[in-house]
């Protein structure tokens, strides 16, 4: 078995975008873009893949500050950048295709951002606003 | 293809006229799930590992009720019961318009002779 | 002088197996570009699994999706595995590694059935799923459910396959093999289906690379790249090799999936050859801690199963990059150009699974 070494790299916003030029030069391929929790606040963790070894960067963001967007390097990385945007409410600066929130549209704005939602279960005739 | 066709037009259809005729089924199929309630100890270990919030327990009322359109009948109460009393049977339940809450009553602590499980659909 | 207007593709549309909307951009018939709309099933599932001990969430996670289910709980269990140190027993990465090739049969034969009906070709698509009911026989009577499992437990899986059992799953494959070279032979040769598939939706080698595209996406496009070529699970054992077209069109998915159909029938042969004896479960005490990324084949491409775990019953984060997500970009670009007949093929080429996708 391909023994996995996921080397997770931390790094600052600042070398974001040179770090993912080196990636695409030595030919590997964006795999996703993950957000969690992490304290108070959040990380951003990439993925990208080479010959079937994963390696990983790391980068801390929160909800006020915008993260650069690699969507000029690689395009796809769209998709996770609007998802991410959408469910956390992290702002990406500069995304090739921009839903502007409408990537994925839930009644309560950015669901997995805030620590807890309640759930107030109704039934179908009744009209009201869920908390 | 034209082969095929012709096989076909000869053996007669390959489906089960459901549910007129009985749904296959085998030993191990996952149909509705059942409460030994005489066994039931009333422990909520069932309740409290449900993924899917089906079940209630009252164990001052001696209560064990089952919402079966939540249910999803993945044998994970069966396989934390201590007692061994929640079994899966093999038939899946019929169709229909409105929402069943089986709730059954077990016997009381103090007095064992006395039987008083039934079932009640509200 | 040509107008452009824009046409609603979905989320109700006869050949979507699942809703997706694309907005598509036409000029004349041809399609300039597409831009895709998700979130018509959202279920918020990763925000579940902060309520759920880590245990009973293996059923949960097997119910993201209701054709790749399998693998969706024995890749959560990896990861959670992982972290937590446990060594499962080889007898039980093996019969993994059975009924996740079984779930991959079926999958493709499904996939196979749609293709045919969004061509038109009703017939065909019966008859696929006519054999593919012989291999949800055999998923029924070893686990008890048809397309969800509920087999996979963290630290191995709960029910056995006895030899004889065994025996008979491998006495049935002869004639599975008859079916699907017929099947293969139909989709090879038939007019219908090749007039409706070569040359249309060019996804070209580089391009396929730079976007991101997993599973038969890609190596319909030249790239021989198969997780399970990392050797997870059983699969170190079990040798193979990943089925690569070049021709980077529709046609050549459809094929590597149809070829994929034999290599895992040759897969079973061989798991059921060597499978141990031994256990099945070991039992997991505490709780997890830690992180890491679990990789698995699905059906339709590379699944990651990310966890993340701090010590507590529920684990913090649960992040799941479906191939189907990882496809979307190289959709976007093989409906730019293309004509308004061929959307339905070139949409379901990519297989799209939107539950998962959406969780």
């Amino acid at each position: 078995m391909i023994e996995q070494e996921q080397t997770i790299e931390m790094i600052s916003v600042e070398d974001l975008i040179n770090k993912v030029h080196s990636f695409h030069d030595e030919g590997f391929r964006l795999v996703h873009i993950c957000c969690s929790r992490e304290g108070d606040g959040f990380e951003l963790t990439y993925s990208f893949d080479k010959d079937l070894v994963m390696s990983h960067l790391r980068i801390p963001a929160d909800q006020n500050t915008p993260v650069p967007s690699i969507s000029r390097i690689y395009l796809a990385s769209f998709v996770y950048e609007n998802e991410i945007a959408d469910l956390y409410g992290i702002p990406f600066a500069g995304i090739a295709v921009d839903y502007k929130g409408t990537f994925i549209r839930t009644s309560v704005p950015h669901p997995f951002g805030t620590p807890q939602i309640e759930v107030v279960k109704r039934r179908p005739d009744e009209t009201g606003g869920k908390a | 293809m034209a082969i095929t066709v012709l096989k076909n037009l000869v053996k007669g259809p390959d489906t089960i006229r459901y549910p007129s005729q009985p749904a296959k089924v085998t030993e191990a199929t996952r149909g509705h799930l059942v409460n030994r309630i005489e066994d039931c100890t009333f422990c909520s270990l069932c309740q409290m590992h449900c993924p899917a919030d089906a079940i209630k327990v009252s164990r001052p009322d001696r209560t064990w009720t089952l919402n079966q359109f939540q249910c999803v009948i993945c044998g994970c109460c069966v396989s934390y019961c201590p007692k061994d009393c929640l079994l899966i049977e093999q038939t899946y339940l019929p169709p229909t318009t409105e929402e069943i809450t089986v709730t059954l009553k077990g016997p009381d602590e103090e007095k064992p002779e006395e039987q008083g499980s039934g079932g009640t659909r509200g | 002088m040509s107008r452009q207007i824009i046409v609603p593709f979905g989320p109700q549309h006869p050949v979507l197996p699942e809703p997706i909307h694309l907005d598509l951009v036409l000029e004349d018939e041809r399609v300039v570009e597409a831009i895709p709309s998700i979130g018509y099933i959202h279920r918020g599932l990763e925000k579940l699994v902060e309520k759920r001990d880590f245990r009973d969430y293996v059923f949960i996670s097997e119910r993201i999706c209701g054709i790749c289910s399998f693998i969706h709980g024995a890749t959560y269990c990896q990861g959670v595995e992982k972290i937590m140190g446990v060594e499962i027993p080889r007898r039980a990465e093996f019969l993994r590694a059975i009924w996740s090739e079984h779930s991959r049969m079926h999958s493709h034969l499904l996939w196979l059935g749609c293709f045919a009906d969004s061509m038109g070709y009703e017939n065909l698509f019966m008859n696929c799923w006519k054999v593919r009911e012989k291999i949800l026989d055999v998923m029924e009577r070893t686990t008890g459910g048809r397309i969800i499992q509920g087999v996979n437990r963290v630290g191995g899986v709960s029910k056995d396959i006895d030899a004889e059992e065994l025996k008979r799953i491998a006495s049935g494959i002869p004639e599975l093999r008859a079916d699907f070279t017929e099947l293969t032979r139909i989709f090879d040769e038939d007019l219908t289906v090749q007039t409706r598939t070569k040359g249309i939706g060019m996804l070209p080698r580089d391009k396929a690379w730079d976007l991101g595209a997993v599973g038969p996406v890609l190596r319909g496009s030249g790239h021989a790249v198969d997780t399970r070529c990392t050797g997870y699970g059983a699969y170190d054992e079990l040798d193979f090799k990943p089925v690569v077209r070049n021709e980077s069109d529709c046609y050549a998915r459809c094929m590597v999936r149809a070829e994929e159909l034999f290599t895992s029938l040759d897969l079973v042969e061989k798991a059921i050859d060597r499978i141990p004896a031994g256990d099945i479960l070991t039992k997991v005490r505490g709780n997890p801690t830690g992180e890491f990324h679990a990789r698995a084949e699905q059906p339709r491409g590379e699944v990651i199963h990310y966890v993340k775990a701090n010590g507590k019953k529920n684990l913090v984060r649960h992040r799941v990059r479906t191939p189907t997500l990882a496809n979307v970009p190289p959709l976007v670009h093989m409906l730019a150009g293309c004509e308004l007949a061929d959307v339905p093929v070139i949409v379901l080429t990519i297989d799209p699974c939107i539950g998962c996708m959406e969780r």
